[in-house]
């Protein structure tokens, strides 16, 4: 029910209704982007964003450097792991 | 596909296993985690997460999955409002196999209703541009994830004066059902994985209480099998170092105050409910959400006239302990004989979010079943076993 699939946002297609087409895995879909809009994210401004897909709508930006930081954390403990083998 | 691969990598998964043995051992005692949202035990099943934990973990999972919450009574009033002749009735997929008393929307749509499952609330939307002469109601459910898409979809029916358009709002809140669980005597808990999605909108504050006034940490996850591991990993750190925090493991979506737009979006179009029904639960205060009645015209409760009945559920089905976490799904009488996703009796066998259904489609029951945690558990700082995820 509360299934999220990221996606990125390759086109604005009415600036009024806050409609935009989403790049998800190949699939491109429109979705609404009310939630990701206000005075300082205009829609013009959200092309290229990476965004969180659900029922239709993009409901947050993602981080990319919060996700980047995350996948380091993994990087990091494997290799602290692969230390303590060898 | 970006943000989902990088998190199912079985190499660093099995690294989080090891970590997460290793703070096991300086825990000594069996450890109880509840998932709260659907979406994680959906997760935690498909990717085998519970056999390759340590045994002295046992994941409850919890009422976060709208369908299995989803009282009997509620289904029948929304089947009464899609049995009016004018009417279209349309709905998330996920509601369609939900049993009321008497039949499920797909049976009502079998004897001639017009129901429609729709992606999103906006189609539905589009389905009352299409037919003016028609009566089209949305069957609005789930929680504060959902209830911003519901939320714009109105104030958009409202902007393009759509008048033949209305919404069955069966939104609740997670914070009340939280707190309710907490209030629950019957409930041992050491720690919660936060539902992620929820959280987007709401943000990370709103959990403060559990951690200040019930002294139980709760990490907000992803859903990806790595978030899971890696929110069970910090969770054991907390209970390591005698903690209880909110913390945010999924910090690329969520953010500490959440979404604000959607927040506004959902208090201008809902009000708080004083009480409402959940299955397994009964009647939580504040937690369900309601029209304003500055949008009165779009309350498919106030246009139709529906039942509105209290009904009890089969006594063979233990959904609302299973919900609670008290009992699990293969200790109830009618799991995978009676109760199937075919022909399912309770609501947990009808959402693949529900625990029933995920047990039932993903099985391992037989190792599953043998973890009790009655005893000492036996942690050992062997190898783990490949994990055997798939990316697919």
């Amino acid at each position: 029910m509360c299934l999220g699939i990221p996606g990125q946002i390759i086109e604005i297609t009415n600036v009024d209704h806050k409609l935009a087409i989403v790049n998800i895995g190949g699939v491109k879909r429109q979705v609404n982007i009310a939630c990701i809009v206000d005075e300082q994210h205009p829609p013009e401004a959200c092309i290229g964003d990476w965004v969180l897909v659900h029922v239709g709508f993009a409901m947050n930006r993602i981080n990319e450097q919060e996700a980047a930081e995350t996948l380091q954390l993994f990087q990091e403990l494997a290799a602290a792991q692969a230390g303590i083998s060898t | 596909m970006k943000y989902v691969d990088e998190f199912r990598e079985p190499e660093k998964a099995e690294t989080l296993c090891c970590e997460i043995t290793k703070l096991c051992n300086q825990v000594e005692k069996p450890i109880k985690i509840m998932e709260v949202c659907g979406g994680h035990t959906h997760s935690i099943f498909k990717y085998g997460i519970e056999e390759i934990l340590p045994q002295a973990i046992e994941l409850i999972h919890g009422p976060g999955c709208p369908v299995c919450v989803m009282p009997k009574g509620r289904l029948d009033d929304a089947i009464a409002i899609s049995q009016n002749h004018n009417v279209i009735f349309a709905t998330f997929g996920d509601a369609m196999r939900v049993p009321g008393s008497k039949t499920t929307l797909l049976q009502a749509r079998a004897q001639g209703a017009d129901i429609r499952m729709v992606y999103s609330p906006l189609d539905s939307l589009q389905i009352a541009k299409d037919n003016p002469d028609k009566q089209v109601v949305f069957f609005a459910l789930g929680f504060e994830t959902t209830a911003p898409s519901t939320a714009f979809t109105i104030l958009q029916a409202a902007a393009e004066k759509i008048h033949n358009f209305s919404m069955f709002s069966n939104h609740v809140l997670v914070i009340p059902a939280l707190k309710a669980l907490l209030d629950n005597p019957d409930l041992q808990l050491d720690g919660f994985v936060g539902p992620g999605h929820v959280s987007m909108v709401i943000g990370t504050d709103p959990y403060e209480f559990i951690s200040q006034q019930y002294n139980k940490p709760i990490v907000v996850s992803g859903f990806e099998p790595l978030d899971i591991l890696q929110s069970i990993w910090m969770l054991l750190q907390q209970l390591v170092e005698n903690r209880c925090e909110v913390e945010n493991q999924y910090n690329r979506i969520v953010q500490k105050s959440g979404n604000t737009v959607a927040l506004q979006a959902i208090n201008k179009v809902f009000a708080v409910r004083d009480s409402f029904d959940w299955r397994g639960l009964g009647d939580i205060p504040y937690s369900g959400l309601k029209i304003q009645p500055e949008y009165a015209q779009f309350d498919a409760e106030l246009k139709f006239t529906i039942p509105n009945l209290k009904v009890a559920d089969h006594k063979a089905c233990k959904c609302g302990e299973i919900l609670k976490g008290v009992l699990k799904p293969w200790e109830c009488k009618v799991f995978g004989t009676a109760c199937t996703p075919e022909t399912p009796i309770g609501t947990c066998m009808v959402s693949s979010e529900g625990a029933c259904a995920a047990y039932y489609k993903y099985g391992r029951l037989s190792t599953i079943a043998k973890r009790t945690i009655t005893q000492k558990p036996k942690i050992t700082q062997e190898p783990l076993p490949a994990c055997g995820f798939s990316s697919d």
